[in-house]
């Protein structure tokens, strides 16, 4: 990356999602006109409870969509300026958007080595190796098992190897989908410290999904929360963190301890749409 | 007991069972990415050894430019198997593309005897026919060369799952598709690849088969002795291909013996690997080698 001053001001838009519609098997419809952009170089997340649609928008950009019988009917998906929706993932890939999906998914019969070489597969050069090193170097508990069987890594591990294996590809932006799915504490804060050092070094722009969102919201510069397949609400990471909204539903704060009941209440009183 | 007798026959099982381990690979390798198992697998060789026939036989080429011939009109055979054939019929229910590839068996097989005719046609002498002698053993110069190209063809199996790109994704969509094009892997481009090379390495075997016994459509019953080998083997693993075709190979061998030495039945050979398998399967069901997922202790 040429560019390491990630943070300067108005950087320019990397990828737009622009008002669109997914529908699964041609009658469930998902997504209802979702909006967001990502600028170059910044970390955004994408906040929501189960089934808001936040996977569904991931997979509609990176184009994994289509392996689920899911479609893009309306609206348009732009990467630097060009239109990617429902274009095959394999395609997109090679523009330089990589999904690390949801639940990890490494390749558990390989080893560790040929999980991240397989990550470099849409790549020709010769940089593999180098690259594998830099991986390493983030992420130290790999080197340790670079020849065992990606299976038999604990939680923390293969989700680290799936990071590193999608940093093999060299992406120009980094879909994360919950990294921090079945991670104890601890894990799930030093694998966002090294999320955060890998944009920071290497200006690598990222659009991160989370239900964690007291963690997601302190390493992002923007922030969108969707609500059953709408983008509700959005702001800069200040924004966010001082909204009473979202202390209350997401954060597990708000101004004092209420019972569940007003809590339903109170929601229903007032929708953010 | 006739130790020389029984000696040769188990050299010969190591070297018929290297083939049909060669052919299970074969098999595997389409089982593993597409979960299709394939019945046409013998029509492979049958289809390559009658190619290679014709090259020298009708063309009279040379027999290593035949063969190459031979071995590209495989690989393109096995792509045009797939884009023409198979790739429709993505996404349906795998039982209609296995249901398939039966349909495929019976008109390859039909083709090639409406072509070829159904008598034996010998092969073109390539190597010397004269068996030479190893450690004591009278073997057959073409036996040798089938057991070299046999292992050439184990060891370039490895290193190419091992290291290669493709290799790598091709494991990687036996696993899981979804996550192999998330990597950028065109899953179709892999499923063209695994036809085309099993059709290619099959070819090799055939004509290997070919040179020893001759060219006939019994060479697709080669096909049926693969069925045990890869089942054994455990269906989904490559080294239980080859472990599981020698032992296919030579309990082939050693069951003749005993049949030719004291049970005087006639072609025992050709049922006990079938009764094997049944036994095996009873107590390892699935199979020497298979995988059970991975669990995470």
């Amino acid at each position: 990356m040429a560019d390491t001053a990630p943070r300067q001001a108005a950087p320019e838009t990397m990828l737009s999602v622009n008002n669109i519609e997914v529908v699964y098997d041609d009658v469930i419809l998902v997504l209802r006109g979702v909006s967001l952009e990502v600028p170059k170089g910044q970390i955004v997340t994408l906040l929501g409870a189960n089934g808001a649609g936040k996977s569904t928008t991931l997979k509609a950009i990176s184009g994994l969509l289509k392996t689920e019988d899911g479609e893009v009917t309306r609206g348009t998906v732009t990467f630097d300026g060009e239109t990617i929706s429902n274009q095959d993932p394999e395609k997109i890939v090679r523009k330089g958007i990589f999904q690390v999906m949801e639940g990890r998914r490494v390749v558990e019969d390989m080893t560790t080595i040929e999980n991240l070489r397989l990550g470099a597969f849409t790549r020709r050069d010769k940089n593999v190796r180098r690259d594998m090193d830099m991986v390493m170097d983030y992420f130290p508990r790999l080197k340790e098992r670079a020849g065992g069987l990606a299976g038999y890594l604990s939680g923390g591990e293969q989700q680290m190897l799936a990071i590193g294996r999608a940093l093999m590809a060299r992406p120009r932006m980094l879909l994360l989908d919950e990294p921090s799915m079945g991670l104890s504490p601890l894990l799930v804060k030093e694998v966002f410290g090294i999320i955060e050092s890998i944009n920071r070094d290497q200006g690598l722009t990222m659009l991160l999904v989370e239900q964690n969102a007291s963690q997601a919201l302190k390493l992002a510069d923007y922030g969108y929360i969707m609500e059953s397949g709408k983008v509700v609400l959005d702001g800069t990471q200040e924004e966010l963190l001082s909204n009473e909204d979202v202390k209350e539903s997401y954060l597990g704060g708000g101004e004092q301890r209420r019972s569940f009941k007003n809590l339903k209440s109170y929601k229903r009183r007032k929708r953010w749409l | 007991m006739n130790w020389d007798l029984l000696g040769q026959l188990v050299v010969n099982g190591v070297i018929v069972g290297m083939l049909y381990g060669v052919v299970a690979m074969c098999f595997v390798l389409i089982y593993k990415s597409t979960q299709v198992v394939n019945f046409a697998q013998g029509e492979f060789l049958l289809i390559g050894a009658w190619t290679c026939w014709a090259m020298l036989v009708w063309l009279e080429m040379p027999f290593w430019l035949g063969f190459l011939f031979t071995l590209a009109f495989m690989f393109v055979f096995g792509i045009l198997l797939q884009v023409v054939v198979l790739k429709p019929l993505i996404g349906e229910p795998i039982i209609s593309v296995i249901m398939l590839t039966i349909g495929l068996s019976i008109v390859f097989r039909a083709l090639m005897s409406w072509m070829f005719g159904e008598f034996v046609k010998p092969f073109p002498q390539v190597f010397e026919a004269d068996a030479v002698n190893v450690l004591g053993l009278q073997v057959q110069p073409a036996y040798i060369m089938s057991m070299v190209i046999s292992v050439v063809i184990m060891v370039g199996f490895f290193y190419f799952f091992k290291y290669s790109r493709m290799g790598l994704a091709m494991r990687a969509t036996a696993f899981d598709q979804q996550v192999a094009q998330s990597l950028g892997v065109s899953v179709k481009q892999v499923f063209a690849m695994c036809w085309a090379i099993s059709a290619l390495v099959s070819a090799v075997a055939g004509v290997v088969i070919g040179m020893v016994n001759g060219v006939s459509s019994a060479l697709s019953f080669f096909g049926i002795k693969v069925f045990p080998a890869a089942i054994l083997g455990g269906l989904d693993s490559i080294v239980g291909a080859i472990v599981g075709g020698l032992i296919i190979g030579v309990l082939e061998n050693v069951s003749q013996y005993v049949d030719s030495q004291w049970l005087q039945l006639g072609g025992l050979y050709q049922i006990v690997p079938f009764y094997v398998l049944v036994i095996i399967l009873m107590i390892k069901p699935y199979g020497l080698f298979g995988t059970k997922d991975i669990e995470r202790i």
